[in-house]
């Protein structure tokens, strides 16, 4: 049985690993704007790609792994300068639809430049080669994902605790005018959420591609949804809550994926009933279900609405 | 102002389709981008060299220039229409395509509204043609296809479980994998049917199902873009099972994805490089003076089937414009039921629901060292 | 929005004017329809336009009139196209469409209009269902959560085990389309082109019906939650019952906007329905002026088809919407309709001008 289930659990864990670090990005940026940052998956897409052209104009992979990451942060800075910091006072609805109009040109830019066609992402050595743990063969990456996304969150949580900077954003967080009447630099903390989360999402891009090989100008749509369900999940603007639900959904999606051949061995089923086709759907269900009984997630706090 | 600008735009487009003098215009209907593109685009590459290799044909007595329109169809059902309309709307006499079924069945109705005549490239689900009376093709079709893979899957690689993996809503998957299943279940065999989402990247877990199985085969007839995606995953996973494939799978880009891996693959096809030596010397040499269409054809001059079609198709449309005598489209309906054409894939005739009279496919093999195609065997039903 | 509340009045010249004006594009199409030929691009565009117009104002009586952020437009798209699919494929087709269901399980065929209005039945019972759970939901909560819905509905679909009505995942066709609107003559020949003037009546018919649904009652108390919820219940407004009713006649017309979706493109496949496709409305909807019904989606639709065409259009068409979103946050037309336009060129609008700003 446990032979059975356990591909599964590793290739959620593996998932699960990335769309923490994708999740962190919404998960800040929530927590300081009140605002789902729907660009964040085509920024992360979007780093797919300039890697692709990096490494294809010749930049050698240990330069490239760096300038992506820097690059990706900036193209975060950037866009909230651009497309959201002007609407700061506007109400939500425009701010969410300016996001969903950075998404659209985002993937509309890559659409042009690619043409529409697959690129494929170069190898990076050693954590593309193929490894045996447990009985179960899989890439270097898939165990090293779940490891660094816990050493970053490590880090992002004492950044946040015990910085000059983490208090700010921890005060910007919790009242806006307040912290600004106190001497915080509004735009510049969030500024620097923004590059946080970009970042992250750069490292998630990196793990995530080096596993499944092909960046399209889709590809950042349903990982950056599934963060998204995993932040709301875990209680959106909390970091921790944000890395737990990561896992749990990827984990939950990959034995969904495996459901049927688990149940039949269980002898519960007697045939295959075409459950993976519910693999995407099951998250939904998941926040569905979250959002009703416990409307702020495992580990969010309780908001009051201010009048 | 806005709407002034879109009333222009309307007009341009109104007057563009003014037709010119001398010219006969052939539509083709490819996906240029999403997950076909890659496909697309090969099958685009044969028309262009046909189109470059004869750029004239003699209608009725006049020379005409041969225009070659495109559209872009997406790979996407939802596209296709307004693709098929511009082709409509540009006044093209016949129109060649698409790779893949779904968007072929998707804009059939627009061009037998218009009365054009289309002539199916590689789309092999039989819906495509069934019941139509202006949808041609000139591949095989997959209840022909199915058999020879269910076959290939039972007898000579000897499987008895065959795990059927599919992406959900594309109709060359899923029609496809009907037709091997059930003469697979015929001869004994066990398959197990499995279908993705779209744009599913992961499929660690899928490759895990086919072991848990037990499946001795994985068969995947999916698009360009997943089937790399399987090849490589399964090779990182090492798995234990052969890969087999449709047509689709029939191209450089997939084959390159084994190399340097233990991954078996094997798939059917139209052709296989080295059967027309002239054909093959010509088309390379094109590609190698041609940078675009290098990179279309995915970097390297390996001839995918798909673009000998592709090329079989052009002259197939200009042989019925001569029989025709005429740029009508409904003169060129009329008159392809009738067409006969000796193509580099072989001889071309179609029966009454308009598909090629085809009785043999390819199998061919990916070799894992070079990453080129390996000729096995031509497969024939009787 | 004020301005709404003043216009109780009885039916003013600019009321009739635009009115007119609506007729004249109706009878300017028809006219089009008889003497241009049927395969030119500007029937596709119209068509096309037709349909995405309603589907934007239905999509704007929850979004821009109710204040509801919903982005599950496309699933109730999704169950109108199918509805109406299923029950009017012709019996002798099912055959072949069915052809790995063995034919399906529905055996009857109910006359387009009947379908339509049952795609909209439909996709307002699953709008009330979800509703249930959802609309308690906070403005981005309800987004996302309403999203989620459409995915799971695409799912559904989709599932193999459906097969006998939905067709699993393939396609459904052969159902009548837009082309059937024509009359066709005893030699077998079209007499009189419909075609796009029929799609064009219906979705003019259920914009009035939302247009009418807008002004009345019910449609002020919308304005009136959208503009502060607290302050509306205080005066009396039932919150629940209001926003779920303003959902469902949303996912009603959407339904009905899916179903003209599925004549436009003569088959339906549930794949097409994704998040891209509520978020091109969601953009239309925006450059059309949140909170205004005669943002003249229509033209939108204009741009639509010829910018689709090729990666470099549809850049500058997502930088257009950049570009409104950031500097025109009301969109093209703000909350202003085609008669108060009018008013504002006859100079009898400046007060009122003045109350938009």
């Amino acid at each position: 049985m446990w032979n059975t289930v356990f591909p599964y659990i590793l290739s959620g864990i593996s998932v699960g690993g990335q769309y923490a670090l994708i999740a962190i990005g919404y998960t800040m940026v929530y927590g300081i704007l009140r605002l789902i940052n729907f660009a964040h998956g085509d920024v992360f897409m979007v780093a797919g790609i300039i890697m692709v052209y990096m490494a294809a104009s010749g930049v050698p992979l240990w330069l490239c792994i760096p300038l992506v990451l820097v690059l990706t942060a900036l193209i975060g800075f950037v866009i909230e300068r651009v497309a959201y910091k002007p609407l700061r006072n506007a109400p939500r609805m425009s701010a969410m639809i300016s996001a969903i109009g950075v998404s659209y040109t985002l993937q509309n830019l890559v659409l042009y430049i690619t043409g529409g066609l697959n690129q494929l992402y170069p190898t990076i050595p050693w954590i593309s080669d193929s490894m045996t743990i447990f009985g179960a063969t899989t890439k270097v990456v898939t165990v090293v994902t779940p490891i660094l996304t816990i050493v970053l969150v490590v880090a992002l949580v004492q950044l946040i605790n015990h910085t000059k900077i983490g208090m700010a954003m921890r005060a910007v967080s919790r009242d806006f005018e307040t912290s600004q009447l106190m001497g915080i630099k509004i735009n510049n903390v969030i500024s620097i959420t923004f590059v946080i989360g970009t970042f992250l999402a750069g490292v998630a891009s990196i793990l995530y591609f080096t596993n499944y090989t092909t960046v399209i100008q889709t590809s950042g749509a349903m990982p950056g949804l599934k963060a998204f369900v995993a932040a709301v999940f875990g209680g959106i603007g909390s970091i921790p809550g944000a890395v737990v639900g990561a896992f749990i959904i990827g984990i939950a999606e990959n034995i969904i994926k495996g459901l049927d051949i688990i149940l039949f061995k269980l002898g519960v089923t007697s045939g295959p009933m075409g459950l993976a086709t519910f693999s995407d759907a099951f998250t939904f269900a998941l926040l569905i279900v979250i959002l009703a009984v416990k409307p702020t997630g495992l580990f969010g706090e309780k908001i009051t609405d201010k009048v | 102002m806005k709407k002034v600008l879109a009333i222009v735009l309307a007009m341009m487009l109104v007057l563009s389709a003014a037709a010119m003098a001398e010219t006969v215009k052939i539509g083709v209907f490819e996906p240029a981008s999403g997950d076909n593109g890659a496909g697309g685009k090969q099958e685009i590459l044969g028309m262009q060299y046909a189109n470059k290799e004869t750029p004239t044909v003699e209608i009725g007595g006049t020379t005409y220039d041969v225009e070659l329109v495109y559209a872009d169809n997406g790979s996407d059902t939802t596209k296709a229409p307004s693709a098929a309309s511009s082709l409509v709307d540009a006044g093209v006499s016949v129109v060649l395509g698409s790779y893949g079924s779904g968007v072929s069945i998707a804009g059939s109705d627009i061009f037998k509204n218009a009365g054009i005549p289309v002539i199916g490239v590689t789309c092999t689900n039989p819906q495509v043609t069934e019941g139509n009376t202006h949808y041609f093709r000139i591949c095989f079709t997959d209840p022909f296809q199915g058999p020879v893979l269910a076959n290939y899957a039972y007898n000579t690689l000897g499987a008895t479980t065959v795990y059927c993996l599919g992406e959900l809503g594309n109709d060359y998957d899923q029609g496809l994998i009907k037709y091997f299943v059930d003469p697979f279940t015929a001869l004994g065999g066990t398959p197990i049917q499995e279908s993705f989402p779209t744009g599913t990247s992961d499929f660690t877990s899928y490759l895990t199902n086919a072991a848990n199985y037990g499946a001795q085969v994985l068969f995947c007839p999916v698009s360009i873009a997943y089937a790399t995606q399987i090849i490589q995953q399964a090779a990182s996973q090492g798995v234990g099972f052969t890969l087999l494939g449709g047509d689709t799978l029939d191209s450089n880009v997939v084959a390159e994805a084994t190399k340097g891996t233990k991954v078996e693959l094997t798939v059917t096809t139209f052709y296989q490089e080295g059967a027309n030596p002239d054909f093959d010397a010509g088309f390379k040499a094109w590609l190698n003076e041609d940078s675009e269409a290098l990179t279309n054809n995915g970097g390297n001059d390996i001839i995918s089937a798909v673009s000998i079609m592709g090329y079989d198709a052009y002259y197939t449309a200009l042989e019925a414009l001569k029989a025709a005598g005429s740029t009508a489209p409904a003169d060129v309906m009329a008159t392809l039921p009738s067409v006969v054409y000796d193509g580099v894939s072989g001889h071309i005739e179609f029966n009454e629901t308009g598909d090629a009279k085809r009785d043999s496919a390819v199998v061919k093999k990916a070799n894992t060292e070079t990453g080129d195609w390996e000729f096995v065997t031509t497969q024939t039903v009787e | 929005m004020s301005n709404m509340i003043s216009q109780k009045k009885k039916v003013d010249s600019a009321t009739i004017i635009s009115a007119v004006i609506v007729a004249c594009v109706y009878i300017a199409v028809f006219i089009a329809e008889q003497t241009i030929a049927p395969t030119s691009m500007l029937f596709t565009v119209l068509k096309k336009g037709a349909t995405y117009a309603l589907v934007a104002v239905s999509m704007n009586l929850l979004n821009g009139f109710t204040g509801i952020f919903s982005l599950g437009q496309a699933g109730f798209m999704l169950i109108g196209a199918y509805t109406y699919g299923i029950f009017t494929i012709p019996v002798d087709q099912r055959m072949s469409v069915y052809q790995y269901y063995n034919g399906g399980v529905v055996q009857f065929v109910l006359p387009w209009f009947v379908a339509m209005l049952l795609a909209g039945l439909i996709a307002a019972f699953f709008a009330f269902l979800i509703g249930m759970p959802v609309l308690r939901l906070k403005s981005d909560y309800l987004a996302i959560a309403t999203l989620g819905f459409a995915e799971i509905i695409r799912a559904v679909f989709q599932w193999d085990k459906l097969g006998p009505v939905t067709n699993g995942s393939n396609m459904l066709r052969l159902f009548p389309s837009f082309n059937d609107f024509n009359i066709v003559g005893a030699d077998g020949r079209v007499s009189v082109y419909l075609s796009t003037l029929v799609p064009m009546l219906i979705a003019g018919l259920c914009i009035g019906v939302i247009i009418l649904l807008i002004n009345s009652t019910f449609g002020r108390a919308l304005k009136a939650i959208k503009d502060d919820e607290i302050a509306a219940e205080a005066m009396g407004i039932r919150l629940a019952s209001h926003k779920r009713l303003a959902f469902c006649v949303s996912s009603f017309f959407a339904g009905v906007g899916g179903a003209m979706l599925a004549m436009y493109q003569t088959t339906v496949q549930a794949k097409g329905f994704t998040t891209a496709m509520t978020y091109e409305i969601l953009l239309i909807v925006v450059i059309g002026g949140i909170g205004s019904v005669t943002g003249r989606k229509q033209m939108i639709g204009n741009f639509e088809v010829p910018l689709l065409r090729n990666g470099f259009r549809l850049v500058v068409f997502s930088i257009i919407i950049m570009i409104v979103v950031l500097f025109f946050r009301r969109g093209i037309m703000g909350t202003k309709e085609l008669p108060d336009l009018i008013r504002q060129w006859q100079g009898r609008g400046k007060e009122k001008g003045a109350q938009v700003k």
